[in-house]
């Protein structure tokens, strides 16, 4: 039951005990609002009294979900329209971008779900769904020169019939997102799955740390298909991190993961030092002619050097995130095809699992091994000139990789 | 028992007449708020077409999983409170009531360093990420910092180092991706990031009503959030950079003792003391699960979520430790063992256990029993050992009743 303009002017004359004129001055205020809005000409947010259909909106959504609403519905049109958006649309876009960078990969993942489940939509419920969605975001996102009517207001349950809204599709969406993660790390999770060859704490044998530890000549298999899961799980992994770096010496583009490494360092390292690091990052990586110069955009970069000449912790937040997703998006879609990275894959080892023992009460040794601590100690004392007394310092002592990654950096 | 949660402050008697006014308004808005949530939340559930469980429909069952002690720590001499994994994978740190902190090789099971604080109630303890320090407080309302030394003879308490000052007890640490910055949260009512080094406060977060009795640092690209639990029954969502809280959930009918973050930093799981657990979205903004039974009536005081996030393990004040679908929302273990209330529980860095913390004195750490799972392949093997075994003690038999025949004969020979 699609209401008509003229009945919903009727129903309020009836309603408020009106006259047409102030019948029709409502009516228009609801539309104006948002309450009510157009099948036919969605942009044009008036109540006409003839035979238009109109329909009652959705409820708005919380704050979040609105940003995130809006995003998709942006992003969804830039698809559609192939980047031809409105100025004042794209300007908004771009905001959004910076705001949730985090997500960016869920947003695209939505919009193009979202375009392809309305193809599959009757052509009726789709045109209500569009129309529904320009109509809402006409009003809140109006354009420039058009008053902006704000708080468009929550009610008016509206049809039954398709249930289509803004919202529960995008809710259904995330639930799938939870199924994929689990699928994807199932094999990964040893209390799941077990893991090769045994699991050292049942079995007692500690192969399987040892297998995967920081340092070894050839990982496993699992730990290199993990890195093709995210760039953030490349990175994490101090050998993944590693081999990135070769493969980026070879694009001669090492600079970016250099300088990304040396932001963190800033950002997580001693307050005491921080002037300093940045001082090295501007001569290293930022000043002009320098000798690994990181390509960001002039609008960042203003920004950034206007921030050096008072640095703090966060001073390199803004470049970092730049470099960080110019390296996702185009450097590490790259590696993951790369000759490099497909032989690390066919070389890694995947373990035996070890035969249950024949009486598995029989217990194994177990093996003590060396306390980070203690590693750490060693390390320093290498270094360490003078005979002292075990200082507090000596905590704050950067892992082997890092330091190493640094050298070549610099070098 | 000692009871520290804030319930609300002392009458003064001039004051009274205006409290209790005070508290009627309070009482007639507090009414009023809560008829607008459930309106909210009414609507809200008209757009809320479907359940999670319901999207996992398809999603092959777990069958039921045998959890089994693979290791238990014994050396504290009271309530153990709270526990830490070393990135090693093997070495833990823990605290307890009596002011210990204990840093075992759990692996081996032996001890490798222990401290006494000077304050009893070390409720929070955490290991730096370096392997090279640990950080603890508890009652002393204060978070301090110990360099792991291997000198025999070296006094860990003298080269301790106070970062973190609140007012009230510190109930919560954790360092950040270094040991560099640690964040604390405290019976104050406030969270804080400070720099270990200089001891400064860089950054204090505002925003509970009551005291604040876990947090957890979130495992996303940007590394900005964390999320905390507190008395006032709210979990908050904060930016570390600015201060400010960026998303808040209240859905718990009482206090939330643990929260820790989905392994993609999507989303978080919450422990309470209304006996549920429940899982919070961030792109949604809202709870979409919730891990209960009629059958538990006790309170949650620890979370933790297996590697792939499949499993979410629960320690409970009733002793046990029950083992969750998170997608499909049932239960598929429960694990009994402790002899007290489980107080703390961690995955371990790389998920191949999980360690519990105990009033009962001690932890375990515990595993899948693959027995079951593995009992085809047993079989066989087993049912051929036997027959071997008896094959073997039949015939051994027999050559011993021989050989006591062969000699009996002999000797009656002789005479």
């Amino acid at each position: 039951m699609l209401p008509k303009g003229r009945d919903i002017i009727d129903w309020l004359i009836q309603k408020y005990n009106v006259s047409e004129e102030e019948s029709l001055h409502v009516g228009g205020m609801l539309v104006k609002y948002g309450y009510i809005y157009p099948l036919k000409e969605p942009r044009s947010l008036v109540l006409r009294p003839d035979e238009s259909p109109y329909r009652f909106q959705v409820s708005r959504s919380s704050p979040i979900q609105y940003v995130y609403l809006d995003t998709i519905y942006l992003a969804k049109k830039n698809i559609r329209k192939q980047g031809e958006l409105m100025e004042y649309e794209k300007e908004r876009y771009s905001v959004l971008h910076k705001r949730i960078n985090h997500t960016w990969d869920f947003v695209v993942m939505q919009a193009r779900e979202q375009l392809r489940a309305s193809k599959q939509r009757r052509k009726a419920d789709r045109i209500v769904l569009e129309c529904q969605e320009q109509a809402y975001w006409l009003i809140n996102r109006p354009p420039p020169g058009v008053h902006n009517v704000l708080d468009v207001g929550l009610e008016r349950p509206n049809n039954f019939s398709a249930r289509v809204t803004l919202v529960s599709g995008f809710i259904a969406f995330i639930y799938f997102l939870f199924v994929k993660y689990s699928e994807q790390y199932l094999n990964h999770d040893p209390i799941m799955q077990g893991c090769l060859p045994s699991n050292p704490w049942i079995s007692d044998d500690t192969a399987h740390w040892t297998m995967n530890a920081d340092m070894v000549p050839t990982p496993t298999r699992l730990r290199v298909e993990r890195w093709s899961f995210s760039f953030m799980e490349l990175l994490e992994d101090s050998m993944g991190r590693r081999e990135f770096m070769t493969y980026l010496e070879k694009e001669f583009s090492a600079e970016n993961l250099c300088f990304w490494q040396a932001c963190e360092d800033v950002r997580h390292g001693e307050s005491s030092r921080i002037v300093e690091k940045v001082e090295d990052i501007y001569k290293n990586f930022l000043a002009p002619g320098a000798a690994r110069w990181v390509n960001i955009d002039s609008k960042t970069m203003d920004k950034t050097l206007e921030g050096i000449r008072h640095p703090h912790r966060f001073v390199m937040d803004d470049a970092q995130m730049h470099i960080y997703f110019l390296m996702k998006k185009d450097s590490y879609p790259r590696y993951l095809k790369s000759d490099l990275y497909k032989n690390m894959l066919a070389k890694a080892i995947v373990p035996q699992e070890t035969k249950k023992s024949v009486f598995p009460f029989m217990r194994r040794q177990r093996h003590s091994s060396p306390s980070p601590a203690q590693a750490a100690t060693q390390a320093e004392d290498g270094q360490a000139k003078g005979a002292g007394q075990a200082d507090i310092d000596r905590i704050f002592v950067i892992t082997e990789i890092n330091r190493r990654t640094q050298l070549r950096c610099l070098s | 028992v000692l009871n520290f949660k804030y319930r609300g402050s002392p009458l003064i008697p001039e004051m009274a007449t205006q409290e209790v006014q005070l508290n009627e308004t309070l009482a007639h808005l507090k009414t009023e708020s809560e008829t607008l949530k459930s309106k909210l939340e009414e609507e809200r559930a008209k757009l809320h077409d479907v359940e999670l469980h319901q999207v996992a429909e398809k999603v092959e069952g777990l069958g039921q999983f045998v959890m089994k002690t693979r290791r238990t720590l014994k050396g504290h001499g009271n309530k153990v409170l709270c526990m830490d994994w070393c990135k090693d994978k093997r070495r833990i740190v823990s605290s307890s009531q009596d002011g210990k902190v204990i840093v075992w090789d759990a692996f081996t099971t032996n001890k490798e360093h222990a401290v006494t604080m000077p304050c009893t109630w070390v409720m929070a303890c955490a290991y730096a990420p370096s392997g090279c320090a640990v950080a603890c407080g508890g009652l002393d309302n204060k978070c301090s910092v110990y360099p792991l030394s291997l000198d025999k003879n070296e006094n860990l308490a003298a080269k301790k180092k106070s970062v973190a000052m609140h007012t009230n007890y510190l109930s919560a640490c954790s360092f950040t991706n270094s040991d560099m910055q640690i964040l604390t949260s405290s019976g104050d009512g406030t969270c804080a990031l400070w720099d270990v080094e200089s001891g400064q406060l860089l950054q204090s977060f505002h925003g509970h009503a009551a005291d604040v009795l876990c947090l957890d640092l979130a495992p996303s690209e940007t590394g900005n959030t964390f999320v905390s639990g507190g008395c006032d029954k709210k979990a908050n969502v904060w930016d570390m950079r600015s201060g400010q809280c960026i998303q808040s959930f209240e859905t718990h009918e009482s206090d939330i003792n643990s929260v820790r973050y989905y392994p993609s930093g999507d989303a978080f799981a919450s422990g309470s003391d209304d006996a549920t657990c429940r899982l919070y979205d961030l792109r949604a903004d809202r709870e979409v699960a919730i891990y209960s039974k009629e059958s538990i009536i006790f309170g949650v005081s620890s979370v933790d979520f297996s590697l792939s996030g499949r499993l979410l393990f629960g320690g409970y004040n009733d002793y046990t430790i029950n083992v969750w679908d998170v997608l499909k929302g049932t239960r598929v273990s429960i694990l009994f063992g402790h002899e007290n209330r489980v107080s703390t529980l961690r995955v371990s860095p790389d998920g191949t256990a999980f360690s519990t913390g105990s009033w009962d004195h001690t932890l375990r750490v515990c595993d899948d029993c693959y027995f079951l799972s593995n009992l085809t392949t047993l079989q066989p093997r087993v049912t051929f050992l036997v027959t071997s075994c008896n094959v073997c003690c039949f015939s051994l038999f027999f050559f011993f009743l021989s050989d006591l025949g062969l000699r009996m004969r002999t000797q009656r020979m002789k005479w």
